[in-house]
């Protein structure tokens, strides 16, 4: 079924050479794995040949894709290349890690053709870094980020996160102030959040230490917003900023507005509508099935209506462009805005929502309860 | 007839009396020893879970006695609490015998006694029985005195069991047959049934629980239900063994049931009595207590479309539950439902349990109310049990609630604290008198609604479960009401309206506000809850809205993660009721009468 709309690629690199202390995504530290990995995600992206519309976007995330040797890399490109059709400038993007930045990597990703770094820097604060279990000091980052540029990266975005036990709200704007400094074209703050079997959920659940309550949280939030806000960046996103229109994340936009994309290893999801299936999580029953001949997929959900319309709703409202009315109606057969307009206006007379140009967006403030906002 | 038995056995809460129906059963061969467990107790756990007998249930045990003939003995199982005291009624009035059983170690209760005068009533043989015998903490002789000075029957009558453990069984059916008289009545006669039961079968209709005092019925005959003469056609008659058991007739003396397709089944009322539409007997059975509701409240779905689905669930639960009545009605903020009434709060919150469970309807009750009556100034007087058809004030001449005397049994240590609560609550013209060692009657005239307001619960506490507690309406008698209307973010919610003493306005507004506060989730905005007086303000709270609720990332491309998260909040959600785009969870209506069990 055609959306219509352009179809992404993401492909998962499960592996790390050591796991933060609070990731929740899948990944390896078995490198030697890393081959036999590659093998079988040719083999997929084989099965997956013609099932897909013209990508213009290309995501390499994980995981660590950064620790794969430029070799390695390339042959990723070169097969995607061969078994999937882009459209002329696709949006190529990886994730890093401040580490594994060196000239050679850098200056080989850029001739492959991939032109949006990300880099996980998450702090400039060592103690921060030391609680998070990140493997690279800020030292490490600040060169990473000179480097990129260096290396012809125009299109850099910083992941960044807040929210870490023990932070005060200034110490944090330290970290904004020097991400900001670099004039990244992207920035991903991320509130922590602990899932209850990382090592630092496990820590708190003993007691350990305590996470920001309600209030702090609520100040994390605005803070960042009104500072980077300030800086020039568009907070577009709950969690994502940009100097520009120009510089959103094309790519996670189609997570949020019913795009078609393909998920490509471990763990990874796909969507073409109004179907969901994602990948096994391990990558031994990933190599077992892709052996197997078969598609390594754990689970496949076909959406009702009422499943799409919350999706749609709670990812539309995650953004600040929000929802059109219009659109709504027409994809999901539902106005919002006559069914909904008592609890609509009333949002909007508590500033949490506007509607403008048939739009139905979240308020800056509006954002914070985006979570309740699509369950109007 | 000379060989059939008809009993009951009656016992306050936890006696035991299921435990020993279930011997009865397994003694008399109705089910062998492998199959016991299966067919009987999985059964009757239904009813544990909900934590006491609601339906009355009978079945027919065929006994060899000891002096070589063949007896037939109906046991009816009675519900077992205060608030179905009519039901028990009706009950008993189908026998000819009661076991009366009392627990070894805790002997005498309020309701022992209550159960006992009830049979006394119907001039039903009496076998005490106590049970529990193998108790370490059993004190057999302390309950035989009791036997002797609380409840005044014979102290040398009584029998020794443990249903537990299968001991004393033999003497109790003996007794039954040896003590308890055989049913008198005339087979030939016109038909005089009563029915002291009726249940919904979806595939037959209605199904008529019913004791042939006269006559006889069989299939064919055309019966009439006295109270109303409507007339239907016998398609099956039979008796009751753990299944129904098709007979050609059942006759004077015996306990069966009726199919007569039965559609409507309000028509069918439990202690109407049943006889021949071409022999009617000459007048209905007596011996009944006209029930009367004492609680009322109202029913709405949550979901408004639910409402035909409501009224047909009401509709068949009634037939189960002649103590339930029912009307339409309607709420501003709640839309259409159902004025209820009700025996108690207790009696309200199982039709609350039941109807969600079996009917799988979401539903919300208004704050429960008693019914008043006011004298108007242009002389005309009007009952008022729903706070939304309060008089305009300036109207009322006069202002009266019904009063209650209130039978509260404790050991004496309790005394002092259960009279500080009885004065609380409006209590006068106390009578104490000792029951025996340790132990006091206490007798209270006092205000219904202070009973339905949480009085229940706080005497159980103050007692630590020691108490019992028992009552009789009495009479109307003056007093000073006012309306309390409840507020939420300004717009009046009239299922939270109440009718009160006035010098207990303000208390009572603002714990209501309170326990809103904690009932309520907090939403995306403030959220003002006030208990007003007509236009004037007695009592506020707030609930400050959450800011930050919103989860940092959305899991790479997992959507669907999230999408759960948020389908299983929105079906919560829908358990809500929305006023005023404020969403009030179920809980709150009824929690606004109620102690906080924290405090």
């Amino acid at each position: 079924m055609n959306s219509g709309k352009t179809p992404g690629l993401y492909i998962h690199i499960p592996f790390c050479l050591s796991k933060c202390h609070y990731c929740d995504f899948y990944s390896s530290t078995s490198i030697s794995a890393v081959p036999d990995f590659l093998k079988a995600l040719v083999k997929e992206m084989k099965m997956y040949r013609n099932m897909f519309d013209v990508f213009d976007t290309l995501y390499i995330g994980g995981g660590t894709p950064s620790l794969l040797t430029p070799s390695q890399l390339e042959d990723i490109l070169t097969s995607v290349q061969k078994n999937f059709d882009f459209t002329s400038e696709p949006e190529i993007s990886i994730e890093t890690n401040p580490a594994d930045l060196d000239r050679p990597l850098l200056e080989s990703t850029r001739e492959m053709g991939i032109n949006r770094i990300n880099i996980g820097v998450q702090s400039f604060d060592e103690k921060v870094l030391g609680l998070l279990g990140r493997r690279h000091s800020a030292k490490q980052a600040i060169l990473a980020i000179e480097a990129s540029r260096k290396a012809g990266f125009q299109n850099i975005g910083l992941d960044l996160i807040y929210g870490v036990p023990g932070q005060d709200v200034n110490s944090w704007l330290d970290t904004l102030r020097q991400a900001v400094a670099f004039s990244p074209e992207h920035l991903s703050c991320y509130q922590l959040t602990l899932g209850a079997k990382t090592p630092l959920g496990v820590r708190y659940q003993a007691g350990e230490f305590l996470m920001p309550g309600e209030e702090l949280q609520y100040e994390f939030f605005i803070k960042t917003s009104e500072f980077l806000e300030d800086a020039g960046y568009i907070h577009y996103e709950v969690s994502n900023f940009a100097k520009g229109t120009k510089y959103v994340s094309r790519h996670n936009q189609k997570y949020w507005d019913h795009s078609p994309y393909l998920g490509l290893g471990p763990s990874a999801h796909s969507f073409q509508p109004d179907r969901r299936w994602w990948n096994h999580r391990s990558l031994d029953q990933y190599l077992a099935a892709i052996k197997a001949e078969n598609l390594p997929v754990e689970e496949t959900e076909t959406l009702t209506m009422e499943q799409l319309r919350l999706e749609a709703l709670y990812l539309g409202l995650r953004t600040k462009k929000g929802v059109s009315l219009y659109d709504f109606k027409n994809r999901y057969h539902y106005d919002l805005f006559a069914e909904k307009k008592e609890m609509i206006d009333r949002l909007q007379e508590e500033g949490l929502i506007s509607i403008q140009d048939g739009r139905l967006y979240p308020t800056q403030t509006g954002l914070a309860v985006a979570d309740s906002l699509a369950l109007i | 007839m000379k060989n059939i038995r008809n009993f009951s056995i009656i016992a306050h809460i936890d006696h035991g009396k299921s435990t020993l129906a279930d011997r009865l059963i397994q003694i008399t061969g109705m089910v062998d020893e492998r199959n016991f467990k299966d067919q009987i107790l999985d059964n009757m756990d239904i009813e544990r879970e909900r934590g006491i007998t609601i339906k009355s249930q009978a079945i027919a045990l065929p006994y060899h006695a000891r002096d070589g003939e063949e007896y037939v003995l109906n046991l009816i199982d009675t519900p077992g609490h205060v608030d179905f005291s009519y039901e028990v009624s009706r009950s008993l009035a189908s026998c000819e015998g009661v076991l009366l059983l009392i627990d070894a170690a805790q002997g005498v209760q309020a309701q022992t006694i209550a159960n006992l005068y009830l049979a006394m009533e119907n001039n039903l043989e009496i076998i005490p029985v106590i049970n529990k015998i193998d108790l370490a903490t059993a004190d057999v002789e302390r309950v035989v005195e009791q036997i002797d000075s609380e409840l005044g029957l014979d102290p040398f009558s009584y029998l020794k069991c443990s249903a537990k453990e299968g001991i004393g069984i033999e003497e109790i059916l003996e007794a039954i047959v040896k003590r308890i008289p055989p049913p008198k009545g005339d087979p030939e006669g016109p038909l005089a049934a009563l029915i002291f039961d009726a249940q919904y079968d979806s595939f037959r209709g209605t199904v008529i629980h019913c004791r042939v005092f006269d006559g006889t019925v069989k299939n064919g005959d055309i019966i009439r239900l006295m109270s109303n003469q409507a007339t239907y056609k016998v398609e099956e008659v039979g008796r009751f063994l753990l299944a129904r058991a098709k007979r050609d007739k059942i006759s004077a003396g015996e306990v069966g049931y009726i199919f007569a397709s039965v559609k409507t089944v309000s028509d069918v009322h439990i202690g109407d009595t049943i006889t021949l539409d071409d022999r009617p007997c000459d007048k209905p059975l007596p011996g009944f207590k006209e029930f009367k509701p004492v609680v009322f409240s109202s029913i709405y779905p949550i979901a408004p479309e639910d409402y035909e689905d409501l009224a047909v669930a009401l509709e068949k639960y009634m037939l189960n539950d002649a103590a339930f009545v029912y009307q339409k009605d309607s709420s501003v903020a709640l839309g259409q439902g159902f004025r209820c009434g009700f025996l108690g709060l207790l009696h309200l919150e199982i039709v609350q349990e039941r109807v969600e469970r079996e009917y799988d309807l979401s539903i919300i009750l208004s704050v429960p109310s008693v019914r008043y009556r006011f004298t108007l100034k242009d002389g005309s007087v009007e009952f008022v049990d729903n706070p939304a058809h309060y008089p305009d004030p300036v109207s009322i001449d006069k202002g009266e609630e019904p009063y209650i005397r209130a039978t509260l049994l404790m050991p004496e240590r309790y005394l002092g604290v259960v009279m500080k609560l009885c004065m609380e609550k409006r209590g006068e013209n106390s009578k104490l008198s000792y029951l025996g060692p340790g132990r006091v009657e206490l007798t209270y005239e006092m205000p219904l609604a202070e009973v339905i307001y949480d009085f229940y619960d706080r005497f159980k506490s103050v007692t630590q479960g020691y108490g019992s507690f028992d009552y009789e309406v009495l009479d109307y008698r003056e007093s000073t009401l006012v309306l309390v209307d409840i507020l939420v973010n300004g717009e009046k919610v009239d299922a939270l309206s109440q009718i009160v003493y006035r010098d207990q306005a303000r208390p009572r507004a603002l714990r209501a506000c309170e326990r809103l506060k904690e009932e309520i989730p907090r939403q995306m905005f403030k959220i003002a809850i006030q208990g007003a007086i007509g236009g004037e303000i007695i009592a506020r709270t707030t609930i400050s809205p959450f800011r930050k609720d919103v989860t940092a990332k959305c899991y790479g491309g997992d959507i669907t993660r999230k999408r759960k998260l948020l389908e299983k909040q929105k079906k919560g959600k829908k358990r809500m009721k929305t006023i005023g785009s404020v969403s009030i969870p179920q809980s709150a209506f009824l929690a606004v009468l109620k102690t906080n069990t924290d405090n």
